[in-house]
Parts: structure tokens; C-alpha cells; sequence
């Protein structure tokens, strides 16, 4: 009786809803909407996650924060803090910290909830990138992608530098410092954004502004235009029997995924939670309100800017001279600002780059598996290096102290594998991408190895080999190969340049990607294969008889 | 009693109070002056003990009147509160030659021994005194301006909580936990190894022992966020981020999504 009468509410409350708004043409394309399964995919839902979290958390904290660099006199219940001039916003963090209820664990899940946001993030661009979930049509989900991560950074910073303890003011001494080495207007920039002399009394309000309101806003948007182009472009699909680039094999939105990920969103809250309540995070008690002349040794800003303080320590001091009456700080420049921008520009404008590379304006629905493009792998595994290989250098004099080593060695060391570490990789990884093709081609064409070793009559050896049933062979086979671009004369035979033929770097960027390369197997090797091996068989056939 | 003032007159009552005035006075002062005298005694045996302990330990480097060699510096002048230090933390004798002295245990002198090379040192020229217990005694410190103190001299090299930072060629700031206040105060006054040093002019008395206060705060401070993580900032942070955390999401997604596939 009771489960009719609440069917019966449940379903004149929908009514009502569909009535008025027409929810049920909506709901019904999102339960129904298809998505195909694989954990790879949950990476950017941990994001979201963390996002969310951000948000909730970061409501509390607001609460309780106050925005302003006025100063005051600690007066609460921190002893070693009794009576230091601070700034309000120091004080208050503190307060959060100390006398607010379960303000100490709310800042906490704050923190972690914001590394993990933009680690999952990171995580989620190396699965799209490697798997080539950015080829068209989803190009401008990629760069929207990107841009998300690089605002990620600066929220990240600017959320570090809102407690104005001394830790995060040195950080923001360094990022004063990068755009006072901007030559001509850095100084311009620097009074304009610090309202006068650096630190000044403007800039907390301003980055709390721009902390939660201006960036969360961008982030919404930003967001909801990503998840909008997922639902429209429908998510890609891992290759496989029956999956094609105009199907999506998975389960129904309601109710495989609403409970999924539903259910995820908890475990990633519970986790976040979990680390929080256990591991201390940023304690700015102890790090002290900030003042401009004192430093901590270990001053690191958050890992994700981590790789940007790397490069500033490996920059040797050449770099600042001077010259026509000025101080040129390129020591700052290069590595602060140069070398993030041309991390930046490649990745962003990387699904145009393969495109260029390929010719293929065609829509892939279907991801590469890393393997085979070996080229792109080797790449983003070059990217990764030097990108390690900088955030390593943020933690130098960590290094150092932990492990009891020089400091000047393992800079200097680092300072010469930023060169070589990189392209060593680049080699590498191709060459495994390479020999794990041909072992997927050897595995089609003569099967799986059984180490089953049998003797003939005459006392030939041979290990056993089990074909694979064809659903295992769809996985190796069903990729194509991209060719070098064919080298074309740029001019036709009435000796007229010719349109299409573009520059020699079209080319050289095609042969330098696809030069190497494995083909899959084809279905007429399948058979010459299977044809050569009868005789093999017909033996192997023999000797099980006797 | 009758008797002695019966004779309190008799002629040689005042020769005999003089002599009882003049023997009172002169044991008195015997037995003053005989205690200064041992003492005296005892202390160049104690400069004495500890030279022999400085030719038979430290003369190989610093040289036999502690005058210096290439690698050692001269002692002369360094003071008590120099040797108490090295020798204290189990720095000197240096076992090796290295970018720096490491901090050794178990220290390998006694108290007694340690006291009388310092007082061989001591008796070499002028130079800072061990402190008294009173100087270093953290109750006696304002922690709150210790650590104001410290934040401003010190962290530089220490880190903000005293857990030690890097410095040149694999010299270090050493970590302060389990540093006793006098070793503290020591290294303040004397500057070992990279160490500046710190006068009473530049930090006054009061205000080392108010960052010996501060740093005993800290070391018996709870930590109310939980695992501190080395309070070595964000860098251990990083890590716990992406291996811990991120780490146990992926796992969780792989868990998730091999249910289906």
C-alpha cells in the first residue's frame, strides 16, 4: 500500500516538474546517455570530486576568514603567537586553526582536497593525451582542459597565500620578483597589482577576490562546458570487439553510473577526509605570521608550482647583467616565465601539431592505445622527464638534508639531466613502443607462447604455440598506421607551385613521427601465416599420436 | 666562673685576650685562605687534566699548545662554551674529515673530562663561558618572543621548527630536537662550524634563553593536525598528495571499474 502511494506522489511530483519545465525530455537523453567503462576515465571525475569538495570546504572557510592585511595583536590561544603582530588575515587563519570548531580539519580537507584536485587533473590530461582522447573532435575540450589545469595552479597559489603566514608571503616575494624581471614593465605590473611597494596592504583582499569569486566562476564555467562537450561528443571508448567509432558499447547514466559515481564522489570525499584527519598539512601556526625579513629554510611553494621553483634553481646567476642603465633579470625569466610558456604553447596547441603531422581530418571515437603511436608516447614521456625533472629541483635543499648530500652536486646533476634525461627517454620509450608492437604482431601471427616444449621423432624441438581466439586478436589488429606524408614536388607539371604541397616542415614533422613504425597485422598475413604453419601443425598433429 | 673574674684584672689579662684575638684571627684566616688555596690548587689540576686529555685527543689537529694546523683552527680564545659544544654533541674529535662535524653519540668523554679540556681552553685566553643553569633554563623564557626571535635569526638555516635545512657543499644547518638548552646557548655564543655567531650584543642573553623556551615548545608541542610529515613543508606534503592520496583514489577507481570489465 505505502510503495503505491509513494510511486503515485513520486510519479504527480514528476508530472508537476514535466508539466511546467518539460524535465522528462531531459531526463530521459541523460538516464538513457551511454557511457563505456574503464577506470582510466574515473581520473577526471576524481577532479570534479575535489573540485566539489573545494567548493564546500572552501565556503566554511570564508565564513571565518578575514580578508585584509590590517594589522593586530595575536591574542588567541596559540602560546608561542601571544602578542606578535600579525595581519588579520594571519590571525583569523590562525583562529580557523585553533578556536573555531572543526576549523583545523575544514582548512585540512581545504588543502589536500586542492593538491589532490590538481594531481587528478594532471593524472586525467596524461590519460587523455596518451590514449589520443584529443584528436577530433575534441580539441577544444583539450585546450579548455588545459586552461582548467593552469587556473588550477594559480587558485592553488593564491588559495597558499591567502593565510599570510611566512611560508606562502616568501612565495609570493618570489612571484613578485618574476614579474619585476619582466623587462620594461615589470615594475609597472608589479606596483599596479601590489597597489605601491611590495607587500603593502592591498593585495590580500584582492587575491581573496580573485580566490573565491572571479576564478571559482571561471571554474564552473569551464567545468560545465567540459562535461557539457563530453555529453555531446560522447565519451570516447577503448578499442575492442564490437566498439567502433560510431558506436558507444557501456551502461545506461541511471542507473549504472548515477550509483557509480555517486558512490565515488564519497569515496573521494572519505578518502580526502581520511588524509586530512591524519596528516598535518601547511601549519601555519608554526611557520609564523609573515614578515619581508624573515625566511624559512625548505621554502617550497605547493608541488604543482613546484616545477616552476625547480627551474629557478637550476637557472644559473649568468643571466641578470646590465645594460643601457637597467638591471635585465633573464636569471628570473627564462626559468620562471620562458620555460613555463614553452611547456604551455606545445601542449595546448598539440592536438593541431599530430593533426598537421597525420593529415587525418577524420573524427576518432576510438583511443590509441599508447603503443601504437609510439612517437606521441615518447613524446609525452619526454614532457613528463622534464617536467619531473624540474619539480625534483624544487626540492633540492630537501634532497639534501634528507639524504645527507650536497647540495651543489645535486643541482649540478640535474642541471645536466634536464639535457639528457629528456631526450634518453624520448629513445626509449619509442624503441619499447616499437618492440611491444612487433610482440603484438608476433603474438597474432603465431600465437601465444604455452611453454610447452616438444620433441619430434627426430629430435627437433619446438615450443608449442596457442593461437589467440579471435576477440584477444580484435585488440592487436584492429589500429591503423599512420605514413610519412608523400613527399610531393611543390610544383605540378606545367611547373606551377602547388597549393596543397605547403612547406618541407609538414613533412619533416610526418617523417619524424611516422618513419618508424609496426604495422598492425593484416588479415591476407593472418592467412600466410596460418598457411605456413599447416606444416608445422600437421607435425605437431603427428607426434601427439604417438 | 668566680675565679676568671676574680683575675680579670691581673697584668697579663690583656696579653693574654690579645693572644686569644691575635690565634682566633689567625685560624680564621688560615682556614680561609687554605680553602682558596685548594681550591686554587684544584682548579690548575682540573687545566692541568684537561691538557692532558687536549695532547693525548685534540693535539694531532689543533696542535700541542692548541695553536692550530691547516685543517684545525687555533683554540686560543675560543673559550669553555666552545669546548662544551664540540665536545658535548660528540663533534670533536672528528672521526673523519667531512664537509662537517656530525653530530655523534654516545659522546665519548665524560662530564668531568669534557669540563677540564674546557677549562684548558679556557685557560688559553678569553672566550665565552659555559652558561649557567639559570641563563638556559627554558621556564625562565618568554616562548612567544623566542619564537620571534628565532623566526628572524634562525630559520633561515634551522627551518621554522628547528628540523635542520642544507647549506653549501654539503655543509647543514643541524636539527635543533634534542639539542640540550646548554648546547643551545652555546652554539649562540660561539658560532660553531657555518655558524655565525651571536653576542650579547646581537641577541641578548634574555632573548636566548627566550628561543631556548621556544624551541623546548616546540618539542613537546602536540601536533594538532597530525603527522607533522618531518615539518619539512610542502615538498613531503607533495608527496603524501600524490601517493597517498591520489594513489588510493586510482586504486579505488580500478576497484570500481574492474567490477564491470
Amino acid at each position: 500500500m505505502t510503495t503505491t502511494t509513494t510511486a503515485k506522489k513520486a510519479g504527480s511530483l514528476a508530472n508537476w516538474t514535466d508539466e511546467r519545465l518539460g524535465a522528462s525530455k531531459g531526463v530521459k537523453f541523460l538516464a538513457r546517455k551511454i557511457f563505456p567503462d574503464h577506470w582510466s576515465f574515473m581520473l577526471g571525475e576524481v577532479a570534479l570530486y575535489s573540485f566539489i569538495i573545494l567548493l564546500l570546504t572552501g565556503v566554511f572557510l570564508s565564513l571565518f576568514y578575514i580578508p585584509s592585511a590590517g594589522h593586530t595583536v595575536y591574542d588567541g590561544v596559540y602560546a608561542p603567537l601571544v602578542n606578535q603582530q600579525v595581519s588579520e588575515a594571519y590571525a583569523s587563519t590562525v583562529g580557523i586553526s585553533f578556536d573555531v570548531r572543526g576549523g583545523l580539519l575544514m582548512r585540512q580537507i581545504h588543502h589536500w582536497a586542492a593538491l589532490v584536485f590538481v594531481a587528478a587533473m594532471t593524472v586525467h590530461m596524461f590519460r587523455v593525451f596518451f590514449t589520443g582522447a584529443f584528436r577530433k573532435p575534441r580539441e577544444l575540450n583539450w585546450v579548455i582542459g588545459c586552461v582548467l589545469v593552469l587556473l588550477g595552479i594559480v587558485e592553488g597559489f593564491l588559495g597558499y597565500s591567502l593565510p599570510d603566514d611566512l611560508l606562502s608571503g616568501t612565495g609570493i616575494r618570489i612571484a613578485s620578483s618574476i614579474i619585476l624581471a619582466i623587462p620594461v614593465v615589470g615594475s609597472y605590473l608589479s606596483f599596479f597589482l601590489f597597489g605601491g611597494e611590495f607587500p603593502g596592504e592591498s593585495f590580500i583582499p584582492r587575491i581573496y577576490t580573485i580566490h573565491v569569486l572571479l576564478l571559482p566562476a571561471i571554474f564552473l564555467a569551464l567545468i560545465g562546458a567540459h562535461l557539457v562537450m563530453l555529453v555531446i561528443q560522447k565519451h570516447t571508448q577503448y578499442p575492442g570487439p564490437g566498439r567502433t567509432n560510431t558506436n558507444v558499447v557501456g551502461y545506461p547514466l541511471f542507473p549504472v553510473y548515477t550509483a557509480k559515481a555517486g558512490g565515488f564522489f564519497f569515496i573521494v570525499f572519505g578518502v580526502i577526509t581520511l588524509l586530512s584527519a591524519l596528516v598535518t598539512i601547511n601549519p601555519i601556526w608554526a611557520y609564523g605570521g609573515y614578515d619581508p625579513s624573515p625566511v624559512t629554510a625548505g621554502s617550497q611553494p605547493d608541488w604543482y608550482m613546484g616545477f616552476m621553483d625547480g627551474a629557478v634553481r637550476l637557472m644559473t646567476g649568468w643571466g641578470e647583467f646590465t645594460a643601457f642603465g637597467f638591471t635585465w633579470s633573464f636569471n628570473i625569466l627564462i626559468p620562471a616565465l620562458l620555460i613555463p610558456g614553452l611547456m604551455t604553447i606545445p601542449l595546448i596547441l598539440y592536438p593541431w601539431i599530430e593533426q598537421w603531422a597525420t593529415g587525418d581530418r577524420r573524427e576518432h571515437h576510438l583511443l590509441d592505445r599508447p603503443r601504437n603511436v609510439p612517437t606521441r608516447t615518447a613524446l609525452g614521456a619526454m614532457g613528463i622527464t622534464f617536467y619531473i625533472l624540474l619539480w625534483i629541483s624544487g626540492g633540492n635543499d630537501i634532497m639534501a638534508t634528507v639524504l645527507r648530500l650536497s647540495i651543489n652536486d645535486i643541482t649540478l646533476t640535474l642541471r645536466v639531466l634536464i639535457f639528457i634525461l629528456p631526450p634518453v627517454v624520448y629513445i626509449v620509450t619509442k624503441r619499447i613502443c616499437l618492440g611491444m608492437q612487433r610482440k603484438d604482431r608476433d603474438k597474432v601471427l603465431h600465437g601465444r607462447e604455452t611453454a610447452v616444449i616438444v620433441r619430434t621423432e627426430s629430435g627437433e624441438y619446438f615450443e608449442v604455440h596457442e593461437p589467440l581466439d579471435e576477440y584477444k586478436r580484435w585488440n592487436l589488429v584492429q589500429h591503423e598506421t599512420h605514413e610519412p606524408l608523400a613527399e610531393l614536388p611543390s610544383e605540378d607539371a606545367n611547373g606551377v607551385r602547388r597549393p596543397g604541397a605547403g612547406s618541407g616542415w609538414k613533412r619533416r614533422l610526418s617523417k619524424f613521427y611516422f618513419e618508424q613504425r609496426v604495422e598492425p597485422v593484416t588479415p591476407a598475413e593472418l592467412a600466410a601465416a596460418h598457411h605456413d604453419h599447416h606444416g608445422h601443425e600437421a607435425i605437431e598433429a603427428t607426434s601427439a599420436h604417438h | 666562673m668566680t675565679a676568671l673574674a676574680a683575675r680579670r684584672r691581673h697584668p697579663l689579662a690583656t696579653a693574654i685576650l690579645v693572644m686569644i684575638g691575635l690565634i682566633v684571627t689567625g685560624v680564621l684566616y688560615a682556614a680561609a685562605t687554605s680553602g682558596k688555596a685548594a681550591a686554587a690548587v684544584s682548579a690548575a689540576d682540573e687545566i692541568e687534566a684537561g691538557k692532558k686529555l687536549f695532547l693525548a685527543n685534540c693535539s694531532t689537529c689543533h696542535g700541542l699548545n692548541a695553536e692550530g694546523r691547516r685543517n684545525a683552527p687555533s683554540l686560543v680564545g675560543v673559550g669553555a662554551a666552545a669546548v662544551d659544544f664540540q665536545v658535548g654533541t660528540g663533534r670533536m674529535p672528528m672521526a673523519a674529515t667531512g664537509p662537517q662535524a656530525p653530530k655523534v653519540s654516545p659522546v665519548r668523554y665524560t662530564q668531568d673530562e669534557i669540563k677540564a679540556m674546557a677549562a684548558y681552553v679556557a685557560s688559553l685566553g678569553p672566550g665565552p663561558a659555559i652558561p649557567s643553569a639559570e641563563d638556559v633554563d627554558p621556564a625562565k623564557g618568554d616562548v612567544a618572543m623566542g619564537s620571534l626571535i628565532f623566526r628572524t635569526n634562525c630559520a633561515m638555516c634551522h627551518n621554522f621548527a628547528g628540523k635542520g635545512g642544507a647549506l653549501t657543499r654539503g655543509k647543514y644547518a643541524a636539527g635543533l630536537e634534542g639539542v640540550t638548552p646548554e648546547h643551545i646557548y652555546e652554539a649562540m655564543v660561539t658560532g660553531p662550524q657555518s655558524m655565525p655567531v651571536f653576542t650579547d650584543q646581537t641577541i641578548s642573553p634574555e632573548n636566548k634563553r627566550d628561543i631556548i623556551a621556544f624551541l623546548q615548545s616546540v618539542e613537546e608541542a602536540p601536533a594538532p593536525g597530525g603527522l607533522s610529515l618531518g615539518s619539512f613543508g610542502p615538498v613531503t606534503e607533495g608527496l603524501v598528495a600524490w601517493l597517498a592520496g591520489l594513489g588510493l583514489l586510482v586504486g579505488c577507481a580500478v576497484w570500481l571499474g574492474a567490477k564491470s570489465s
